[in-house]
């Protein structure tokens, strides 16, 4: 019967093969980033709010009118707005001329300043705290100083509890990524694109307005965004810097879903939490598949000068004090505080410290309790790394296939329906979400209520919007007729990923990479919710020390938070050190 | 429901595949179903829910592995309100055999949610009746520790001022701005402190002392480790406030863990009559566990002495069982108020809400 078939008939088939290949291989992209999030997102997600709302007595719809109707909720929601749209604008405010200044100008540890400026992305939030007290705080550096310098009794500083805290520590948060984001998209841009503006007799505001701004309009928008969102759900910066005035509305599911165990409230707030941050998502995929056109981009030896001019120079220096004074301040502090020895007379009011020490460090390594609990630094910083390996594998697993397919066709109808979604769990409250896990998981084969993967689980739903976001700009900006000429030479879609997509991307891959990675490293949220002891993360361990009193364990908490930010100052490092040589420089 | 929509369109190759690793990853997380095909030679699985601060010496834990041939599993679930809630959710297929560290203020959600059940240890004879909660025996006391307001010794010294004695001195202009406390509806302190002042003003009148309070200048923030660490000045944060709301074992956490060796410490907890509350911890059974009969054992052993004694140097709270000998060096600097003030588990679930509300709107506007 075999023989029986035609050429004609062998034809058509192909033809439908390659015609449905065409039609659904970008699809095909999306089978595993959308497995993992409706495995380890939408399942639990569902299933917490289900449960939630069958707790209700009474009318379903109540707890949406109750939350509605409730002036304390549409005050937390105003409030979250607010704070989130001021930190944003600021954060934009500081990040820009950083971008520009990492984008245009190659100078002697620009890597070094780059990595310096990361680290404060990663830090869990009470590290963070202790960092502003121990430069903010009302014995801190700064009001010690202005103490003794003036002669005052008080500290003259207040910084915690107060507002202004709120958007110091947001813009310090996430500067970092604008700097990233934009710069290395910025280092990429034509300058001759400029230049020809300048030739045209554009003078140089007309040029960054007219020129360079709308080019850097898709990936400025993207970043805001990241930080908009992250504002939009802060919960530590909130609860331990603004203090018990200042409520989000992740504060508020939190406080009702621990204080009160009022769940039906909590899941509305949830859902109230997410529909605004889909609607964010919504616009931003909107307006960024408007903005978006592909580029030339260059490689950095030609779109970057050296500081020469003493103008240039002096720019640069005073935009690199800003940053290193916004950005690490904080952070050199802490490191210090954890090598001052205290004076041993606590009356002492005004300067305390009386030498150095490193007491705190060779404490860390004491099992002064015989505890079961007890784990050595070198055993946290081997888990805590050990999950951040994990986290960079699956999101970039996941994160690859998902940015490439969006890349490919921003305005396929499923790819505009998608997109949003895969940012949904930025704007997740993870309380609700790690009560999600126990509902969900709680039978064989999938019962990973105590298992220790859903901690590398847990942080890449985090990461992978991050991988995506960071991917998918530079993965569009590719020209397709060079895809296209690859396969009209015979490439097949592998081949025209491995030699044309991924040197192009390679930038954006350890850019990607990087946020998975430090994510994961400086995790607290998540990993706390999850239960095995005897594995415990860096930032858990700082925990259990600064949760008990004894100046030893305030002492180890702060040497341990050191360790953490020179573990992603290393990390940072070597990433920058890697770059240069990696394929990322076409 | 979004996550049928969701579900549908995902591919049930890709759900074998990811099911098939993860039962061939995940570690059995159901206590005790591997039991009944376990030889007798193999240890006996018990797995232990709790709350982020508990901790043990290893050489007690495994005391009680080698008498029994038991392996027992701790799962630290966040703090006490959140491992609760926890328990709560996953009642009928429970993550752990046996629940500890719910106290006094979370006791009715646990019980209004029958997540235990009832055992009546052996035990409960050496432990005084006033610690046991409830009659029906479903949660055993453990533990107490009092929330008591802790002061900086040299700074009263220093002004040549008495430190305050009840909660009424504080109202006094002397004391003005001196006091730093947490938010009842963050932190468990903070919650305690708000307890203690229902409890010795009464419902009715609470919430003018907290007015008072407020108009002296007391500091609110939201967590412990800002109030101590940041405000209060005789810790190791130095700030400028000599009057927290802590734990009356603190001072006693100040010597063993202080920089440079103490004789003495640098604070002291005030413990006169109706100033402190009591925070009692219990453990349970959980209903719908697989070890009945290792997890009656467990429970007999944290009431029993060897467990009971390794408390105060461990978590620094204190033994419940009258027959436990309490360490010199803890002793030395503790003093135990011999009145608490008392709110009773009922009330405490009936009014947390209305009272929170109320605390927040007087106090933080």
């Amino acid at each position: 019967m075999a023989a029986g078939v035609d050429r004609d008939s062998v034809e058509v088939n192909s033809k439908f093969f390659t015609s449905s290949y065409k039609k659904y291989a970008p699809h095909a992209l999306w089978l595993a980033p959308l497995a993992f999030l409706g495995l380890f997102y939408f399942y639990p997600m569902g299933s917490i709010l289900e449960i939630s709302f069958s707790r209700i007595e009474g009318s379903q719809a109540a707890p949406f009118i109750q939350a509605l109707a409730s002036e304390r909720v549409r005050r937390v929601l105003g409030f979250t707005f607010f704070q989130a749209s001021l930190s944003t604008a600021l954060t934009l405010l500081v990040g820009l001329p950083g971008a520009y200044l990492l984008a245009r100008y190659d100078f002697r540890g620009k890597s070094l300043l780059r990595a310096l400026t990361g680290i404060a992305f990663v830090l869990p939030t009470l590290v963070v705290a202790a960092a502003f007290n121990a430069m903010l705080g009302p014995r801190g550096w700064v009001n010690v100083g202005l103490m003794e310098l003036f002669d005052l009794s008080q500290p003259p500083i207040q910084f915690i509890n107060t507002f202004s805290a709120i958007l110091i520590a947001h813009v310090f948060y996430n500067t970092t990524i604008v700097l990233r984001m934009v710069g290395d998209y910025w280092s990429h841009i034509d300058p001759r694109m400029g230049q020809a503006a300048q030739v045209l007799g554009a003078n140089r505001l007309q040029t960054l307005l007219r020129v360079i701004l709308p080019l850097l309009m898709p990936v400025i928008i993207t970043a805001a965004l990241l930080v908009f969102i992250f504002n939009f759900t802060s919960f530590g910066v909130i609860l331990v810097l603004g203090g018990p005035r200042f409520a989000t509305l992740e504060v508020e599911i939190f406080y009702q879903t621990v204080s009160l165990f009022n769940l039906p409230l909590a899941a509305t707030l949830s859902i109230l939490q997410l529909a605004c941050t889909l609607i964010l998502t919504i616009l931003y995929t909107r307006l960024s598949a408007k903005l978006t056109r592909p580029l030339s981009l260059r490689p950095r030896k030609y779109t970057q000068r050296k500081l020469t001019s003493w103008r240039s120079k002096l720019l640069a220096a005073l935009l690199v004090i800003m940053l290193l004074g916004m950005l690490t301040a904080p952070l050199i502090a802490l490191a210090a505080r954890s090598f001052t020895r205290l004076d041993p007379e606590p009356g002492q009011h005004a300067f305390f410290a009386s030498g150095l020490t490193l007491d705190f460090y060779k404490e860390l390594t004491t099992n002064r309790r015989g505890s079961l609990f007890y784990v050595s630094p070198l055993t946290a910083i081997a888990v805590s790394t050990g999950y951040a390996a994990a986290t960079v594998f699956l999101a970039l697993a996941l994160g690859l296939p998902a940015a490439w397919a969006l890349a490919r066709n921003s305005n396929s109808k499923f790819n505009r329906f998608i997109d949003p979604i895969i940012m949904l769990p930025l704007g997740t409250s993870a309380v609700t979400l790690g009560l999600g896990f126990i509902v969900a998981f709680n039978r064989p084969p999938l019962d990973l209520r105590a298992s220790i993967l859903l901690i590398p689980l847990a942080h890449t739903l985090v990461a992978l919007p991050f991988v995506v976001r960071s991917l998918t700009p530079s993965l569009r900006s590719i020209r397709p007729r060079l895809r296209q000429a690859a396969q009209v030479m015979g490439a097949s879609p592998m081949q025209v990923f491995r030699h044309i997509d991924l040197p192009m991307v390679g930038r954006a891959l350890l850019v990607a990479a990087t946020f998975a990675f430090t994510i994961s490293l400086g995790e607290f949220g998540a990993t706390a919710l999850i239960a095995r002891p005897e594995y415990p993360t860096i930032p858990i361990m700082i925990y259990r020390f600064i949760s008990q009193p004894g100046a030893l364990n305030y002492g180890q908490a702060l040497a341990l938070s050191t360790i953490l930010m020179a573990a992603t100052a290393a990390g940072m490092l070597a990433i920058e050190r890697f770059r240069i040589a990696d394929v990322g420089e076409f | 429901m979004i996550r049928n929509m969701i579900l549908l369109k995902i591919p049930t190759g890709m759900l074998v595949f990811l099911t098939a690793f993860f039962i061939a990853t995940c570690t059995p997380a159901t206590p005790g179903s591997t039991a009944e095909i376990l030889t007798p030679s193999e240890p006996h699985k018990l797995t232990v829910m709790t709350h982020d601060s508990f901790t043990v010496s290893e050489d007690v834990v495994t005391a009680f592995e080698n008498e029994y041939n038991a392996e027992i599993r701790f799962l630290k679930s966040g703090d006490t309100g959140t491992a609760l809630n926890k328990a709560i959710l996953s009642k009928g297929n429970p993550l752990a055999d046996v629940f500890y560290g719910v106290d006094n203020t979370f006791l009715s959600r646990a019980l209004d949610e029958d997540i235990f059940e009832p055992y009546d240890s052996p035990l409960l004879a050496d432990i005084d009746d006033g610690f046991e909660l409830d009659q029906q025996k479903r949660a055993l006391p453990v533990d107490y520790g009092d929330v008591c307001l802790n002061y900086d010794k040299s700074y009263f010294v220093d002004q040549g001022i008495e430190p305050p004695q009840t909660l009424e001195n504080l109202l006094e202009p002397m004391y003005k701005g001196l006091l730093v406390v947490q938010n009842p509806a963050t932190s468990s302190p903070g919650l305690a402190f708000m307890f203690t002042t229902i409890g010795h003003f009464g419902e009715d009148d609470y919430l003018d002392y907290w007015k008072g309070l407020v108009e002296n200048d007391a500091l609110i923030v939201n967590d412990w480790e800002t109030a101590y660490y940041t405000e209060f000045s005789a810790s190791a944060g130095r700030g400028p406030r000599p009057i927290v709301v802590s734990y009356n074992s603190s001072p006693a956490f100040e010597v063993i863990y202080a920089e440079t060796p103490l004789d003495e410490p640098p604070t002291a907890a005030i413990v006169s009559d109706g100033t402190c509350f009591r925070q009692i911890e219990f453990v349970g059974i959980l209903k719908g566990g697989q070890n009945r009969e290792l997890a009656e054992k467990w429970v007999d052993f944290m009431l029993s002495p060897i467990f009971q004694e390794d408390i105060p140097m461990q978590m620094f709270v204190f033994p419940v069982n009258s027959q436990a000998q309490l360490d010199d060096a803890f002793i030395k600097h503790l003093t135990i108020p011999t009145k608490t003030a008392f709110v009773s588990p009922e009330k405490i679930a009936a009014n947390r809400e209305k009272w929170l509300q109320e605390w927040t709107e007087t106090v933080l506007r």
